[in-house]
């Protein structure tokens, strides 16, 4: 993007699907991908007559999330009815919260190009999901709505209009998607809509007092259309304002095969949503001692993990963004180096053959064939000499494959161990040097590749299990 | 005596005794309807096969000692929002017409639990929203006293029907006097309980934080024994209280001696027919030679404000829990539309009568953004304010006595044209519902021309066994109550 005459103002309004097992006002399953209606009652599907009862669990998920990004927590919670009419939505409006939601003031650090940047965060707020319509291709004109999703639990984050690119929004929302995946509230999954994004975005001149008018984009279904649709907005609104126009107040929504933005509704056309406290609902009280109890609870989150592993293990920087980037993946890694104390040769090896399996077999860290003991067992009979790396590595693929955790079995199984007897050694490379003599001739005559040749057939006698190390030390005392 | 004649108290200890069964009573019963509810127009549903399936199943209760209660045989029928498994709970209303429930509603699920013979559902103001139950979509409802008079409403199917005896009690539900009006225009007992006394699960509602569930009878011994049934904290409802359900029916008869009882002169004011003052002040006489302690000079003095606060809140709320009401999932739906928001406007301009639509227009206004501070906010506040002067009173007072409303019951059509008027006839019931307090209708005389007047008996939150004990104390004292409308000359 080329220099701006324009400030970029941009602040995200954040969905979370809450990982309860059941809904949040009644106890319908949450699980995803049952026949339609079938996690459904008549709460659910707003039956008349039926009424609401808060699933408590809804409220620690809330509370955790707001302890993790420094909110202070209300004491007294209201839930308020949202009006307005579509046919997801079963009772004619959500219960969620307006006045009083449960987090407050809180904030999110964020690295951008080498600096840290705060991002504040306006609230966080409690509220249910709609249901979902589908539209059979093979009747037109006739809309089916399945309530599964219906009064699922969601928690709604909104910051403060503190960042200043797209890079900054993707930032800050994979810094919240981390931190809400860590405290096991949401699954983080962008694709499937459990963790949803709209923007909202407005330009202003550099240091002018006021916000310029904004415009909200929806329907950003991953971390790089985020990107993609706020950098379309900026330029579109760019080019109405260089035009001397005025930027138009309205909901866009994000076309992702088109890459371009499209109006979905004006200022005029917004809803007067009639916030009132839900009558069937008390407040809901939360004392200290509850916020104190779900603060015990919390889990270390990424950038202190990061951190301590940079300070405990000596792990470079970048190496602990991969390795935090999945709880159980530092889990698994910490398990390791309890058992076997050399945390850089365990990161390497989960980076580059743990991660590699896991990526070609598709399963997460949770489901590895390999546990953190067999590996770092595995490390330890490379460390001790008994096998070279080399067949370390064919090891480790055997343990994937046959879900095998005992590597020193397989090295014995297998006769994988590493000759390290100098007398074999020795008998070894003198029968190849002497079946090669012209060859020897050309390396003291200067032709030192050849050293790698003799080194070469050595392996190969040896099926790779010659120390190598030795291999070298010793040809090189035999031919100088 | 015709066992359909009988009160609750009465039938059930026949039924203890085994001088009747649960099948003769309901039989009785279906028969009583069939000669006189064509005339009085209470039920809209009759369910004559199903009742006498729960009767055979209440007899085999009793002779096998089974979980029997003192209502187990006893034939109950209910205000038509009060959700019947399979039964239609239309709320009077054309958008409902088809509906019938998949569940239960939890007093019904604690009647049948008890029992009780379900025998049929009650015609009411659409949505529970009117004074006189003629805002029914489906029929009109006579007051057995007069048939050219309305029975009082909403819940004037509920109490027209024990009034004439096609139903031995009847449950109705109290928005804004919805059980105390019509009782006092029918001449029966009707109380409305603390809020959160009765769990509100499966009630459809007009206005949540004011709807409460209550019992309308023949006595107020009977009110007490259906009260002990349906009371009682419920899980499925947050806002129904966990407070102990006492035995009302055992703690009836205490004395009243040095009770102290508040008559507030705002509700003695201006717009009382005198008919009903001149009842009201010798109910206090009488209380008074009992041994109660009268004071006069007791003060409530937000009550004016309290039909404006009202008529915002229950609106606001209504306008809200009515908008379920889609086409989409259940009940009516409009023939024709083009597309979605069609749809939407056609059903709801077909579906509802025109209060109820009133309504829904003012509720939706008071939550406006730009008006919610000044209605819904404020009505709130002047709520808090009506709360406050209650508590005040009831500093010092146990009961508060009152009329239930100004005047006997009025003529068809007297009021339909002018909501006002007819919002107005509720001015001494809504303060409260406002405040949430357990109160009652009991019969204190009549006019000249016959019509049944009632007195209204307040008491603390969850007070409901003084409040019960007052009524049933006065009940002996003033001798009205059981007295019947001599319907059998108005029939024919």
């Amino acid at each position: 993007m080329t220099v701006m005459d324009y400030e970029i103002v941009i602040g995200l309004e954040v969905h979370c699907q809450l990982l309860t097992k059941t809904k949040i006002f009644c106890g319908c399953s949450t699980d995803f991908g049952n026949p339609p209606n079938q996690n459904t009652c008549p709460v659910c599907t707003g039956m008349p007559g039926a009424l609401p009862v808060l699933n408590r669990k809804v409220v620690d998920f809330a509370i955790r999330a707001g302890l993790a990004t420094n909110c202070s927590i209300t004491s007294s919670n209201i839930f308020a009815r949202k009006n307005y009419f579509y046919p997801d939505l079963p009772k004619g409006y959500q219960i969620s919260q307006f006045e009083l939601p449960i987090c407050l003031g809180g904030y999110l650090d964020i690295e951008v190009e080498d600096e840290t940047k705060r991002i504040g965060i306006t609230r966080i707020h409690m509220e249910e999901d709609a249901g979902k319509l589908v539209h059979p291709e093979y009747e037109h004109g006739v809309s089916f709505v399945d309530y599964n999703r219906a009064c699922v639990p969601l928690i709604e984050i909104v910051s403060e209009p503190d960042m200043r690119s797209s890079a900054e929004a993707v930032a800050y929302l994979k810094a919240l998607r981390d931190i809400m995946v860590y405290l096991e509230v949401c699954d983080g999954n962008m694709e499937e809509g459990s963790f949803r994004c709209d923007a909202n975005i407005s330009l202003r001149h550099w240091g002018a007092p006021e916000f310029g008018i904004r415009a909200e984009l929806k329907n950003m279904n991953s971390f790089r259309n985020v990107q993609r649709a706020i950098d379309y907005e900026v330029e579109r609104q760019q080019d109405i304002l260089d035009g001397g126009g005025t930027v138009v107040q309205e909901t866009r929504l994000w076309n992702v095969e088109r890459g371009i933005s499209m109006s979905m509704r004006g200022k005029e056309e917004a809803h007067d949503y009639r916030y009132f406290p839900d009558p069937d609902l008390l407040p809901v009280v939360i004392d200290d001692s509850w916020v104190d109890e779900v603060r015990q609870s919390l889990p270390e989150l990424p950038a202190a993990k990061r951190r301590r592993f940079v300070s405990d293990y000596g792990i470079p920087e970048a190496d602990t963004e991969v390795l935090t980037a999945d709880r159980d993946l530092a889990d698994y890694f910490e398990a390791a180096v309890e058992i076997f104390p050399q945390p850089k040769a365990i990161a390497n090896w989960i980076m580059a053959e743990l991660l590699k399996f896991l990526n070609e077999d598709r399963i997460g860290v949770a489901n590895c064939p390999v546990t953190p003991r067999g590996l770092a067992e595995l490390l330890m009979l490379i460390d001790d000499g008994t096998i070279s790396g080399k067949i370390g590595k064919q090891v480790f693929s055997q343990m994937f494959s046959a879900g095998d955790n005992d590597p020193k079995q397989i090295v014995a199984d297998k006769g994988l161990a590493q000759m390290s007897d100098a007398g074999e050694l020795v008998a070894m490379i003198d029968e190849i040097l002497a079946a090669n003599a012209d060859k020897v001739k050309e390396y003291q005559a200067g032709k030192t590749k050849m050293f790698g040749f003799f080194v070469g057939q050595v392996m190969k006698k040896s099926k790779g299990q010659a120390n190598p190390q030795m291999v070298n030390e010793l040809i090189k005392e035999r031919i100088g | 005596m015709k066992l359909y004649n009988c009160s609750l108290e009465s039938l059930g200890e026949q039924l203890a005794k085994g001088e009747i069964s649960a099948v003769e009573l309901t039989r009785s019963l279906l028969e009583r309807i069939s000669a006189v509810d064509d005339v009085i127009g209470s039920y809209l549903t009759v369910d004559a096969e199903g009742a006498l399936v729960q009767a055979e199943a209440a007899d085999l209760r009793r002779r096998q000692g089974d979980n029997v209660t003192r209502l187990t045989g006893i034939p109950i029928a209910l205000k038509d929002l009060i959700s019947t498994v399979g039964l239609p709970t239309t709320c009077a209303s054309k958008m409902l017409a088809s509906y019938r429930p998949e569940y239960d509603a939890t007093v019904v699920s604690r009647l049948r639990q008890a029992g009780a013979v379900i025998t049929g559902k009650l015609n009411m103001d659409e949505f529970a929203m009117g004074s006189s139950t003629e805002n029914s979509a489906f029929q009109k409802t006579c007051n057995p006293w007069d048939l050219e008079r309305v029975p009082g409403g909403s819940s004037g199917g509920s109490t027209a029907a024990v009034a004439a005896a096609t139903a031995i009690a009847t449950l109705g539900s109290d928005t804004g006097g919805s059980i105390r009006q019509p009782a006092s225009f029918c001449g029966v007992v009707g109380m409305k309980p603390t809020y959160g006394r009765v769990s509100r699960y499966g009630l459809i509602a007009f206005a949540s934080s004011l709807d409460q569930i209550g019992p309308v009878t023949l006595t107020v011994a009977d009110s007490a024994l259906l009260l002990g049934v349906i009371a009682g904290y419920d899980e499925r409802d947050s806002t129904s209280v966990d407070t102990p359900v006492v035995d009302y029916y055992k703690n009836l008869k205490k004395e009243i001696n040095g009770l102290k009882v508040g008559l507030p002169l705002e509700y003695l004011g201006a717009g009382l027919d005198p008919e009903v003052e001149t009842a009201v002040r010798l109910a206090c006489s009488q209380l008074s030679a009992a041994g109660a302690l009268i004071d006069e000079s007791v003060s409530l003095p937000h009550t004016d404000y309290a039909v404006a606060s009202y008529y915002l809140l229950a609106t606001a709320e209504a306008s809200s829990n009515l908008a379920r009401y889609d086409g989409v999932k259940y009940g009516f739906r409009a023939e024709g539309a083009e597309g979605l928001l069609e749809m939407y406007k056609k059903t709801r301009a077909q579906g509802f009568g025109d209060e109820v639509k009133r309504r829904i227009m003012l509720g939706t206004y008071a939550l406006s953004s730009g008006y919610y501070d000044a209605y819904y906010r404020k009505a709130q506040q002047v709520r808090t304010l009506i709360t406050r002067d209650f508590d005040k009173v009831f500093a010092d007072c146990d009961v508060i006595v009152a009329p239930v409303c100004p005047t006997p019951a009025f003529a068809f059509g007297e009021k339909i044209d002018d909501p006002l008027a007819m919002y107005l006839s509720d001015i001494l019931t809504i303060p409260v519902n406002l405040a949430g307090l357990p109160a009652i209708s009991v019969p204190c005389g009549f006019t000249k021309s016959g019509l049944p007047i009632g007195l209204q008996i307040i008491a603390r939150p969850f007070a409901e066994e003084t409040l019960l004990n007052v009524a049933w104390q006065y009940e002996q004292l003033g001798g009205w109550c059981g007295r019947r409308p001599e319907l059998e000359k108005k029939v024919g």
